[in-house]
Order: C-alpha cells, then sequence, then structure tokens
C-alpha cells in the first residue's frame, strides 16, 4: 500500500539530516568543539603564542594547591552566590508565579511584566543603574538616604570597598533572576488541570499549602525542571555583574570574584589559557552537577 | 456530596479573595519596579538634578539634555553613530533571523521525522540547556581566531545562532501539532520542506515568537562579542559603544548620558516583550523537560 512505502522510507529519512545541518553544524563548532578544547587545552600549558605543551592534570592540581585567590574568595564567594541566588530565585519565581496565577488575567500580566522586565536589564543599563545607586559618595542615592534616616553617619564604599559588594551582587542577581524559568512556572500553573483540585478536595485537600504540595508542584514538575536549569545557568552565567558593578576586574579585595571573572583574569589578563580552560571545566562541571541534582529532584520516576 | 471549593487558579474575572493577593504582591512589585522607574528619570534629569545634593529620585523637570549630549558625544567620536546603531540592527537581525530558521528546521525533524540517531541528538540538545557560554569563552574565542572570522560581522552572529533552550521549546512546541495533518499532506504527495513550509511552521508561530524574543535578548546588549572578538572600531556595537562612553565618563554628566544610553537598550527589549507576551505564555506551557 502507498501508506505503508511512505512510512518506511520514513523510518530513516535522510531528509531530517539536511533540516538539521544547519543548526547541528553551528552547535558543533560554537559548543560541542569548545567544550571538547577546554578540556584538551586544561591538561596543557599554553599562553597562546607557543604550541601548547602537555602538563596532564598539573593545571587541576595547581588550582586546589596552589591558587590561594581561588580557594579563599573565588569558590566561597561562588558558592554563597549561587547558594543563595540559584534556589533563592527559584523558590521566589515559584511563589510569586503562584501568587499571580490566582489573579485574572489584565492584572496578572501587568504584574508578570513588572517582575520579568529586570532580567532584560542586562549590560548598559545594568551599569548605569545600581553604579548610580551604589555610588560611594555622599551624592550616592543609597548613602544619601540611609544618613537622611540617620542609619549611617558616613557614606558607605558600597562598590568599591570589598564588605558589600558580593551582598550587592546577591541582591541585584536576585532581583533579576526571574526570567525564562518564571514564565515557565506560570505558564505550567496556569495551565493545570481544575478537575484535579475537584479530585483532591474530595480526597481530603484542606488547604492552599497542602494544594500546593500535592498537587500544583507534582503535576508540573517537567516545567519546574525547565526553570530550575534555567535558575542555575542564570545564577553561574550572570557571573560578571561583580566587575560590572564594581569596574574592575579583579573586583576589590577579591570580595566579587566568581568562578567566571577568574577565567576571565587568567585567560585574556595573563594569557595562561591552560589554566583558564582548566577553571572552566570546573565551571562547566559544577553547573551540569546541580543541574543532574535537580533532575533527581523533578523526574516523574520518583514517584 | 462534597461541596467543592474552586481552586482560584487562572479565574476569569476579578473578585474580592484576590485583593489580599495583589496587597501582599504589591509591595514586592513595586521593590522590582523601582529600578526600573529609576532609569526612566534618570535620564531625562537635567544637569542641576543630576548634580543635586541631596539626590532626587524622580524628575521635575524632564528634559531630552541628556539624549542631546549622547548624540553630540558620538558626534566627535571617529565613528558616526549612525554605524554603531547599523551594526547592532545588522548583527541582531541575522541572529534572530538564523537562529528561529534554523531551531525550526530542526526541531521539525526532532519532532515530525524519523531518522536513526533522533533520540541521542534530543539528548544532547537537552544537556546542552545546561550549557553555560561564557565558560568556553577562551576555546571560542581561539576557533574564531583559527577560522579567519576576527574582525568580521560573523565573530559576532555564528556563536550565537544555535540556542539550545531555543530549539528545545520550539521542539516541545511542534510536538503538539498533530500528526494526522501531517500524514495527511504526506499522503496528498507533499514533500518534507512542503510539510514544515505550509504546514508545521504556520502553526507554531507563538514558539517562532518566543525563540526569536530569546535569541533577540541574548544579541542585543551582548558587550562581550564585541570586546573579545573586534577589535575594529567601525565594526563595533552600539551597547559596546555606550559602554566605553559611559565607562570612561565616569562623571555626573557621563550618568545622564549613561541612563540614556541604558534607557535607548531597554526600550526595545521590553516594547518587544509586551507585544509578543501571549506568544511567549504560549509556548512555555509546553516548556516542560523531562
Amino acid at each position: 500500500m502507498k501508506i505503508n512505502k511512505k512510512l518506511t522510507r520514513r523510518d530513516n529519512n535522510i531528509n531530517a539530516y539536511v533540516f538539521l545541518a544547519p543548526y547541528l553544524i553551528l552547535f558543533t563548532i560554537f559548543i560541542m568543539i569548545p567544550i571538547a578544547m577546554a578540556i584538551i587545552l586544561s591538561a596543557t600549558n599554553f599562553n597562546t603564542l607557543k604550541f601548547p605543551d602537555f602538563i596532564g592534570l598539573m593545571n587541576y592540581v595547581n588550582l586546589i594547591t596552589q591558587d590561594e585567590i581561588f580557594m579563599q574568595y573565588v569558590l566561597p564567594n561562588t558558592i554563597t552566590y549561587a547558594l543563595i541566588v540559584g534556589p533563592g530565585g527559584y523558590t521566589l519565581s515559584f511563589l510569586i508565579a503562584w501568587a499571580l496565577a490566582q489573579l485574572s488575567k489584565v492584572p496578572r500580566t501587568i504584574l508578570a511584566l513588572v517582575f520579568y522586565s529586570p532580567s532584560i536589564t542586562s549590560g548598559v543599563a545594568m551599569n548605569v543603574l545600581w553604579r548610580i545607586l551604589f555610588s560611594g559618595d555622599q551624592t550616592g542615592y543609597i548613602n544619601a538616604w540611609l544618613i537622611k534616616l540617620g542609619i549611617i553617619t558616613e557614606p558607605v564604599q558600597w562598590l568599591t570597598g570589598s564588605s558589600y559588594l558580593l551582598t550587592i551582587m546577591i541582591i541585584v542577581a536576585l532581583w533579576s533572576s526571574m526570567g525564562v524559568g518564571f514564565l515557565a512556572i506560570l505558564a505550567g500553573i496556569l495551565n493545570q488541570d481544575e478537575t484535579l483540585y475537584e479530585a483532591a478536595a474530595i480526597d481530603g485537600v484542606k488547604n492552599r499549602f497542602q494544594e500546593v504540595i500535592y498537587i500544583t508542584i507534582p503535576t508540573m514538575k517537567p516545567q519546574m525542571l525547565f526553570a530550575a536549569v534555567m535558575a542555575i545557568v542564570n545564577a553561574f552565567q550572570n557571573g560578571m555583574i561583580g566587575v560590572q558593578l564594581s569596574g574592575s576586574n579583579p573586583t576589590p579585595g577579591y570580595a566579587g570574584q566568581l568562578v567566571v571573572n577568574h577565567i576571565e583574569d587568567y585567560g585574556f589578563i595573563r594569557y595562561e589559557m591552560g589554566y583558564a580552560s582548566a577553571v572552566s571545566v570546573i565551571l562547566l562541571i559544577t553547573v551540569y552537577a546541580f543541574s543532574k541534582v535537580s533532575k533527581g529532584l523533578f523526574t516523574e520516576k520518583g514517584y | 456530596m462534597a461541596r467543592y471549593r474552586k481552586s482560584n487558579i487562572n479565574p476569569k474575572r476579578f473578585d474580592i479573595s484576590q485583593i489580599k493577593i495583589i496587597l501582599i504582591i504589591l509591595p514586592l512589585a513595586l521593590f522590582m519596579l523601582l529600578p526600573i522607574v529609576f532609569i526612566f528619570s534618570h535620564a531625562f534629569k537635567p544637569m542641576d538634578e543630576l548634580f543635586a545634593f541631596p539626590p532626587r529620585f524622580f524628575v521635575v523637570r524632564p528634559t531630552l539634555d541628556n539624549f542631546y549630549k549622547l548624540f553630540k558625544a558620538t558626534i566627535t567620536s571617529a565613528i558616526p553613530i549612525g554605524r554603531y546603531v547599523f551594526n547592532t540592527l545588522l548583527v541582531t537581525l541575522a541572529v534572530v533571523i538564523g537562529s528561529v530558521f534554523f531551531s525550526t528546521l530542526a526541531a521539525f525533524a526532532l519532532s515530525k521525522l524519523k531518522f536513526k540517531g533522533k533520540h541521542a541528538l534530543m539528548e544532547i540538545n537537552n544537556a546542552a540547556l545546561m550549557f553555560v557560554p561564557v565558560a568556553v569563552m577562551i576555546p571560542r574565542y581561539l576557533i574564531i581566531n583559527a577560522l579567519g572570522l576576527t574582525d568580521t560581522y560573523w565573530a559576532m552572529i555564528l556563536p550565537v545562532v544555535a540556542m539550545p533552550v531555543c530549539l528545545f521549546l520550539i521542539k516541545q512546541f511542534t510536538d503538539q501539532v498533530p500528526g494526522s495533518l501531517i500524514e495527511a499532506a504526506y499522503i496528498e504527495g507533499a514533500s518534507d520542506f512542503k510539510v514544515y513550509r505550509k504546514i508545521v511552521l504556520p502553526l507554531i508561530k507563538p514558539a517562532v515568537a518566543t525563540g526569536a524574543i530569546l535569541s533577540f535578548q541574548q544579541v542585543w546588549g551582548d558587550i562581550m562579542s564585541s570586546s573579545y572578538y573586534i577589535s575594529n572600531e567601525a565594526l563595533r556595537t552600539l551597547p559596546f559603544y555606550m559602554n566605553t562612553l559611559t565607562s570612561t565618563n565616569n562623571t555626573i554628566a557621563g550618568q545622564g548620558m549613561a541612563a540614556a544610553a541604558g534607557l535607548i537598550m531597554f526600550v526595545p527589549n521590553l516594547l518587544l516583550f509586551i507585544i509578543l507576551q501571549s506568544n511567549v505564555m504560549n509556548t512555555m506551557a509546553h516548556s516542560g523537560l523531562k
């Protein structure tokens, strides 16, 4: 029969590779090969001028045993930053999305826009905004307010000193954390099946909290996982904000130095590309590990 | 019969019970909004208000001075501002069109065609959702060098066209297109490309819009590719230029210009999202990752 013939032809449709080719070629050149190169370069000593020498795991050994800045500042900073911004931003996204889902369309759309818009103020806007608000002299907005309220008497060096930089970075990152993942959660909640809630009410689910725990979250695990991955990637991807806020790499007293800045510092300022690649590999593994953990939390198999 | 209390999710219209949610969420919303309001307000402040002590949050007498100054500063620079605007528009447009077109093609194949290695490819792309581009800035730099792309528009375009999130969302959405529709087209004798063009593409418009907005956001404000891969000033983009302008002029006058520049970069982004937001929400409903 004609249909059957079509189907067998389409069991291994060569055309599919043509459709995939443009994406796959770019994906390979700019995502796969760079990852492979990072792994290979991480085992070398490479200063961009001479051909890389193979030095095995020395970069990793040095990273752990010799690099005081990494161990003392970069690693603790990154862990603190990622643990607060990742899960914190994620929880905030969920709570806000859940609250917004209970509103009717117009106020919900307006408020969703308000929460989403900080996530798109990247680059220039970010620089302007926070550097002016947290400016270190008494004309800085935050300083002026706090002095007026009598909380402080002297202007505080918010961004150019080392005491508050990391805290401010975390606040800014949380402020801008309601991006794509937030929208996914909101859409997920809005598309839930009303009858599930009816059934649960009959089964004795009494309050909103129980509803969230037993119905809302379990029925939208795939969206929750997608949002979690987005939250993790964002937390690490935005690693440049310390440098953006303080205006220097390294950041003052290494207070806002995150893994990403360390890579840039070694790669593009000192040209120790091999060493910087080792740091990159550690970063990629960390993100992957975090994502795997969240996958464990949200896959269907557990239930 | 058990009396069923409605879940209150996605209510059709406003009622009193929603007021308490608005009351809780409003202070938080205002906190989120304040910095954005500040960019708007600051960009329109005249010189004496930028200098004012104590500083004032809201603009009192709005003027366009900062925008004039910004454009005047660009006249004295070697490259006219039109060139930066052109570069930015060219790069942004190329990336958006490229990533949406390539992603829809790939999504169609992954979702509707049968071929060997399909499952593995989808798994690889899902793993790539966790990919952090800044981690591989060094190998990317070396590859762009090796390909001879340094100091060309391609260096700013090609690395960001393949966007795993974009493909993932479009593929998930394409899964919703009924197989029977496609089957019918094949029986009529349509080619794969024709099915993609005439049936799938029109039905996945919301996902196309979402893909477009995500790739736009990624490339529009990007400073890094201009600074790493480009040394010819005439090829650099507007955000890069504004960033150098505002970080080298860290005076009060510079602040006003910086705010104006920030606003110019932010507004198109916001408008695009407002226009396409219902499409984005529609796509996000299918964003589940298993």
